[in-house]
């Protein structure tokens, strides 16, 4: 049922994010591990992001390693459709 | 008749300038997909540009994306591009008119009902392209502007790029007579060695002077100095404004002609003192009717 | 425990286990000084004796240095120093406990003071500024004590007036002569002006100069006088001079400090301070130092020469006293080679010490002097208080330095900051540590609008007439968090980990150890 190969998106840079995925074993769900400069203060908010743009893509069982160097909202999900995108995920048309 | 004054380069692929685009109050920001971009990223980039078209608060300046030539990505950067509602694109290296027909047929194909048409403006970067301006600048009805890109023309003729630049005075010429030809505008090549100001100044004001209406920038640092020589200055202000009064002048004593300072005003010099004020008012430097 | 609460709203413990009794902030100009200045004990050398000692060891001895102390030291030598680490060294060999250090400021390399305080040969620490391990373990709790964090005025001010009182001076001398005159602009480790050790030389009970370039008497040119100094010792090595002066400071490439930068010198042309006499202070590096090139500019379209320029001293600002822009250049601290040059040779570029520089009770600091002054800031509120102490996670990661004496002296206070630090919106409802109060604080300029403090209509209305893009500052608060999103706030432990003082001595804010 996964057809998503291992791909990974964005830089290491100030207000970028590093967005790797990898399709997860069958039911693991989307499993997101986070390294961010402002942890505390957007680690949750970050969480919710990632899991929002692969819930809307319905896309189930993936594994996503992301690096947060400050990224807004809108980097991350570009960073995030992009990994998707590279990974073979076929996208819903993103609304505008 | 839309300021561009500066249109500012932004990297594509660079979160953030994508996000801090609208703190340099150029009068358009340009979302770069082409040459700012590495072949391998350029899916990335379609998707940062996407995204920050749609949340990205650019103030007042115009909203254009540099898409990739025909040749290479143009389809995938307009189909991923046009529904973001960017208000421009800036096609790079055209050379004929059916480069500009053709983006303008993808263009079309890609908008959302309702959107407002997204309109064009050409780069001429090549022999060619100058050679065929004035038809380029009719292609459509999208064209608003055509703006010149000297690297790489210089390099076409192998000839050496110079901050004089006397080799491009002759394509400089044509982009500007071809644009006013046409009824649209001219954007001039960017100054591209951003520490040297007196040089941006100066090069500025050669472009203001051939009658180009704006130039590209490369470094946010370069916009306010661009907009000092482009805008009216009080000088013209106070000549336009006499100009005006005159013409009124003499319309209210039911003569068709009026002079000033001993010469005549016709039509040509009305034009382009009522340029002068609408610029003026539209940027607070001169008082409103 | 009973709690207090300052003028600007934080709450306080009445008492600090470690530090004392605490008075609580009440105003910038509110707290009076009441008390003479304290005087160390008179002394005499014969002719014919000598003050050069062997080392350091023997110096310990004959003072002699026990348990307990007061060690001060300045931070001329800033991330290059050797000496405190040094003369630590020697006490830790020594068997000595119980240490407080009294350092103007602490850096990276002073990293081994953490080993120190594990093994209890230092169990204090008063400092204006720490950045680096220090700070780390001081916001992770280690010190026993809570660390006293002040202002440069504030210190000076401490010492003269005997709430810091200093048992060993150690002064870190880039060229001395073997009867202890001493000054900061010839030798290996030339490090400009020694404004930072001028309290500590005149007021502690013993001093003990530290160099590694001893020339013959008499010294000239003389900063810290003979007749103060006990022991003269010389050693290999004071410092490494790449880590003391950085060849010469750059102003920042990132185009949005370069457009805070220009914003903020349009402010203070539109607040009618561009003209001739006109006197300025800036930070040493980023948005600040931006600010130094566009002022320059606008000082030399309006063809004005200004009086001085404090600090902090920079060879831009050097560039400046050179080509006669500014009459004086007034020096607490060389940050670069260009300032120590110019320090050395030209007689327009004055050495100052800390109380003259800063202080709040004498009669009159430069600070007072300034027309504007230009500061950084991690955080502000939306009542303009400012924090420099402690970074966006708790720990702390400066301090005030001279922000609070110059934000206090100057007509138009000035803080430059990015809206947003990397995602981290910088105006929050509450700064988690009170440096700077908002009173003294005028105007917030950052690259999406100006912020005027409500106290100064007078100047809302020059900068409004100037065309400047004027938000008031709950405005800009609402626009960061739109585009960045609410941050969580962090929490922090209830024990206090340094108790922060205003140049008066009171105390504004206390810091508290971090979740780990």
């Amino acid at each position: 049922m996964n057809r998503l190969k291992p791909a990974q998106a964005g830089t290491l840079e100030s207000n970028d994010i590093m967005i790797t995925v990898a399709p997860g074993a069958q039911a693991s769900g989307v499993v997101i591990e986070l390294e961010s400069i402002v942890l505390a203060q957007y680690g949750e908010a970050i969480r919710q992001t990632i899991a929002a743009v692969i819930n809307r893509q319905n896309v189930t069982d993936i594994y996503v390693k992301a690096v947060d160097r400050g990224a807004l909202d809108c980097t991350i999900q570009a960073r995030t459709l992009a990994a998707l995108d590279r990974a073979g995920a076929i996208l819903q048309k993103e609304l505008i | 008749m839309e300021l561009r004054r500066s249109m500012l380069f932004l990297p594509g692929n660079n979160p953030g300038m994508l996000q801090n685009g609208g703190v340099f109050e150029a009068d358009a920001i340009i979302l770069d997909l082409e040459d700012a971009v590495a072949p391998q990223e350029k899916d990335a980039a379609r998707w940062l540009i996407a995204q920050s078209l749609k949340t990205v608060d650019y103030g007042l300046s115009e909203k254009v994306v540099r898409i990739n030539p025909l040749d290479t990505y143009a389809r995938q950067d307009i189909i991923a591009i046009v529904p973001c509602r960017p208000d421009t694109l800036l096609i790079p290296k055209v050379e004929k008119p059916e480069d500009i027909k053709d983006v303008s047929q993808l263009v079309a194909a890609a908008e959302t009902p309702g959107q407002t048409p997204v309109k064009l403006i050409a780069l001429l970067e090549t022999p060619c392209g100058i050679a065929e301006a004035y038809r380029i600048a009719r292609a459509d009805k999208r064209v608003v502007a055509l703006a010149f890109g000297a690297e790489d023309y210089t390099a076409a003729l192998g000839a050496k790029r110079t901050k004089e630049g006397a080799e491009i005075f002759n394509a400089r010429s044509i982009v500007v007579n071809s644009a006013a030809a046409a009824g649209i505008q001219s954007i001039d090549t960017p100054f591209t060695d951003v520490n040297d100001r007196e040089g941006l100044l100066a090069d500025t004001e050669l472009a203001k002077q051939l009658g180009f209406k704006g130039k590209l920038a490369i470094n946010p640092r370069q916009i306010e100095d661009i907009h000092k020589v482009f805008n009216p200055t009080e000088q013209e202000i106070d000549w336009a404004e006499r100009i005006i009064k005159a013409i009124r002048k003499a319309e209210g004593e039911g003569s068709g002609v009026a002079s000033l300072d001993g010469k005549m005003v016709d039509a040509p010099i009305v034009a382009r003192a009522e340029r002068i004020l609408y610029l003026g008012r539209l940027l607070g430097l001169a008082e409103e009717d | 425990m009973n709690q207090l609460i300052n003028s600007i709203g934080r709450s306080l413990p009445e008492y600090v286990e470690g530090y004392g009794k605490v008075q609580p902030f009440a105003g910038a100009f509110v707290t009076q000084p009441d008390m003479r200045r304290q005087a160390p004990k008179v002394k005499r050398l014969l002719p014919g004796e000598q003050k050069l000692a062997a080392d350091l060891r023997e110096v310990f001895k004959r003072i002699p240095v026990t348990d307990g102390m007061t060690l001060s030291f300045h931070h001329h030598l800033r991330n290059g120093d050797g000496v405190v680490n040094m003369v630590l060294a020697v006490a830790a060999e020594m068997g000595l406990k119980n240490l407080t250090v009294a350092l103007s400021s602490v850096f990276p390399v002073h990293a081994p003071l953490v080993e120190y305080v594990k093994n209890g040969v230092v169990t204090g620490l008063d400092t204006n500024y720490m950045s680096g391990p220090v700070a780390q373990a001081v916001s992770c709790g280690l010190f026993p004590r809570p660390v006293v964090l002040r202002t440069h005025g504030g210190r000076a001010r401490a010492i003269e007036c005997g709430q810091l009182k200093i048992d060993v001076a150690f002064i870190a001398a880039p060229a001395a002569d073997d009867y202890g005159n001493l000054n900061g602009v010839q030798g290996p480790a030339a490090c400009g002006s020694l404004g930072y050790a001028v309290p500590d030389a005149q007021y502690a009970d013993h001093v003990v100069a530290i160099t590694d370039h001893l020339l013959p008497f008499p010294l000239s040119p003389i900063s810290i006088e003979q007749t103060r100094v006990d022991y003269v010792v010389k050693v290999d090595c004071i410092g490494d001079p790449k880590g003391i002066v950085s060849g010469t400071t750059k102003i920042t490439r990132d185009p949005v400090g370069l457009k805070i930068a220009e914003t903020t010198a349009k402010v203070i042309k539109a607040a009618g301070l561009i003209k001739e006499g006109f006197s300025f202070q800036t930070g040493a590096g980023g948005a600040s130092l931006a600010a130094a090139y566009y002022v320059r500019r606008m000082m030399e379209e309006a063809g004005i020469t200004g009086s001085f320029a404090l600090g902090g001293i920079t060879g831009y600002m050097v560039e400046m006293l050179e080509s006669g822009l500014f009459r004086k250049l007034i020096d607490v601290q060389g940050f670069d080679l260009d300032a120590v040059r110019s320090l050395a040779s030209n007689p327009n570029h004055l050495e100052v010490g800390a109380g003259f520089y800063a202080s709040p009770f004498n009669l009159g600091a430069a600070v007072n002097k300034l027309d504007a002054v230009v500061l950084g800031a991690t955080e502000i509120d939306t009542n303009f208080n400012i924090n420099v102490v402690t970074g966006s996670n708790g720990v702390i990661m400066g301090g005030s330095g001279g922000h609070s004496d110059a934000a206090a002296g100057a007509k138009v206070t000035i803080v430059v900051a990015n809206l947003l630090r990397g995602r981290l919106p910088i105006i929050r409802d509450q700064v988690l540590t009170a440096t700077t109060p908002g009173e003294t604080i005028d105007v917030l300029v950052t690259e999406r609008g100006v912020a005027v403090n409500p106290r100064r209509a007078d100047l809302r209305e020059k900068l409004q007439a100037a065309g400047l893009l004027l938000k008031p500052v709950e405005e800009l608060k609402i626009l960061a968090e739109q585009i960045a999103g609410i941050p969580q706030s962090i929490t922090t432990q209830q024990k206090i980990v340094a108790v922060v003082e205003y140049r008066d001595g009171t105390v504004i804010d206390v810091v508290r150890q971090v979740n780990m």
